[in-house]
């Protein structure tokens, strides 16, 4: 699926990821009111795949994105959600109420802006009220996305399951910065952004590993997954689904259905007829 | 070691023209900008205020390019005020770029949408027959002429200046000119680059006449490499599949012409 943060802000869009082979698209993360996001440069590209972006969760709103996508019947589509406190998920989900949406997921986890995302999935007693809250307004799959912040995310993802969350999305972008070396400044508008892509996947695989081996719960795996063999790689270490965002930059649209065929193929030759039969086996060993 | 060309690369201001009171040209050496395709861009990193979408402008000197920035928001204030000696960032090239056909070409530029269009008149052949039609709002706001009849100086071509109060050239909207040109003769391809409103009428114009035509389109744009979304035109993202677009394409967008979206990617009217 199309991991959040990434194109999505238009049924257009949505459309064409999903013709291109996403089984799903999650939006990106929205917020009560329309917010614009932080000024240019909100990204920087590190090399090697990697990207720092600090776009700072612009987005046109909860209300307006409802209305864009009420007449949507195609697409699956999970709908990512940030706020402060548990009245701000509960709030947007209402507003969703005439909408085909498939899941949520809840960004516990934005490394780079204030009083929500990542200031909130580091707060425990918050986590539980959010996820306790958000489970008693929707029927629909509740997931939450975390990432690495300041408490141990293995925590986090404990006492989401005690509250009754679906599933868990692991890893969101990792806190970092970059510094121009001739002009001697920051170089992202809010100097700290969030790494992705290629650098990064190694430290996402190492979460879902830990998380499959500590919980029995359904993982959905995200960090610097760009290829087949990446995908395979988070099925084998406890990922039952994946998500694609960075790599969508470099291989554009087409990336979805390059990594689905090199799934397919991989399992035939392997002798594997369903996905379920693959995730976790790394673990056995 | 090539490059990469999502890295931000700092260039150095070499030289400041003054093309109209709120219209500038920068030019700085780079290899790499200076040889990019008609319509593509990069994006430019002013340090410390903003980053934006700029069509790369030629330079007339080897190993060199330019952006030329008509001040309006914060960003292109910027970039507008930097001075010789200043730095800038740079990464890209990115986007498509125009589909060049031989023998009568009609080129339709309005305000700094002629960068694209100076660019694309280096790429003609001796032979074609060109048209450039530069629109302007008033006679202070008309730029690039006597470059355009230079860079063609070789070729059966014309330039032709509308302003909107007639206070130079023709008086009227570019656009008439367009119906007037394309209504006489028989042009091999259209391209226009300009405020929305005038590309939306120009490729009508010519689509109605079986021509084909091409506009580069311009949004908010906060990536550049098909990531962050801002720049969606429906389901088409400017930075990835344009951002020159074939006529056809966008008379089938319900977007083009009429919305853009803002900051938060909201639709707005045109």
């Amino acid at each position: 699926m199309l991991a959040s943060g990434i194109l999505g802000i238009s049924l257009d869009v949505f459309n064409r990821i999903y013709r291109s082979g996403a089984g799903a698209v999650v939006t990106k993360s929205l917020s009560k009111e329309p917010w614009e996001g932080y000024p240019n440069p909100t990204i920087f590209s590190v090399g090697g795949g990697g990207w720092i972006n600090a776009v700072g969760l612009s987005n046109p709103g909860a209300p307006n994105f409802a209305k864009m996508i009420e007449n949507n019947k195609d697409v699956p589509i999970i709908v990512s959600l940030v706020g402060s406190i548990p009245e701000d998920f509960e709030f947007m989900i209402n507003e969703f109420a005439n909408c085909a949406v498939t899941g949520y997921e809840l960004n516990l986890s934005c490394p780079h802006v204030a009083k929500v995302g990542l200031e909130v999935g580091d707060d425990p007693e918050l986590v539980k009220k959010i996820v306790s809250t958000v489970k008693k307004s929707t029927k629909v799959p509740v997931i939450a996305k975390v990432g690495l912040g300041t408490t141990n995310y293995l925590d986090t993802v404990g006492i989401a399951i005690d509250s009754g969350i679906d599933a868990i999305t692991a890893i969101n972008t990792v806190r970092a910065m970059a510094v121009d070396v001739d002009t001697q400044q920051p170089i992202l508008s809010n100097k700290f952004g969030g790494l992705s892509g290629t650098p990064i996947k190694p430290i996402a695989l190492r979460c879902v590993y830990e998380i499959s081996s500590k919980y029995d719960i359904p993982i959905i795996g995200c960090g610097g997954i760009s290829t087949w063999e990446d995908a395979v790689e988070f099925f084998l270490a406890g990922a039952s689904a994946i998500q694609i965002g960075s790599a969508v930059g470099d291989r554009w649209v087409d990336v979805f259905n390059e990594i689905n065929n090199g799934i397919l193929q991989y399992m035939e030759k392997k002798g594997i007829s369903r996905i379920e039969e693959m995730v976790g086996l790394a673990k056995k060993s | 070691m090539q490059r990469n060309h999502n890295h931000t690369t700092i260039c150095k201001i070499e030289k400041v023209i003054d093309e109209t009171p709120t219209v500038r040209t920068l030019v700085f050496s780079d290899d790499i900008m200076s040889n990019v395709l008609p319509g593509q861009f990069a994006m430019v990193w002013i340090p410390g205020i903003n980053e934006l979408p700029m069509s790369v402008m030629i330079s007339r000197e080897t190993g060199k390019a330019a952006f030329t920035v008509r001040k309006h928001g914060p960003a292109s204030t910027g970039l507008f005020n930097l001075k010789e000696g200043q730095q800038l960032g740079i990464r890209g090239p990115y986007g498509n770029s125009f589909d060049l056909k031989q023998g009568k070409l009609l080129l339709v530029g309005g305000g700094t949408g002629l960068v694209p269009m100076m660019r694309l008149l280096t790429f003609v052949k001796p032979t074609d027959d060109v048209t450039l039609l530069i629109g302007a709002k008033t006679k202070d706001e008309v730029f690039f002429e006597n470059l355009a009849n230079n860079l063609l100086k070789n070729n059966p071509h014309s330039v032709i200046v509308t302003t909107d109060d007639g206070s130079y050239g023709e008086k009227g909207f570019v656009t008439d000119m367009v119906e007037k040109l394309i209504n006489q003769s028989k042009f091999e391809g259209v391209y226009t680059c300009g405020p929305e409103k005038m590309m939306f009428k120009t490729v009508q114009l010519a689509h109605s006449k079986g021509l084909f035509v091409q506009a580069s389109l311009e949004r908010m744009m906060k990536c550049g490499v098909g990531i962050c979304g801002s720049c969606c035109v429906g389901e088409d993202l400017v930075c990835k599949d344009g951002t020159i677009f074939d006529g056809d394409h966008l008379l089938s967008n319900k977007e083009f012409g009429y919305f853009y979206r803002n900051k938060a990617g909201i639709l707005e009217n045109y």
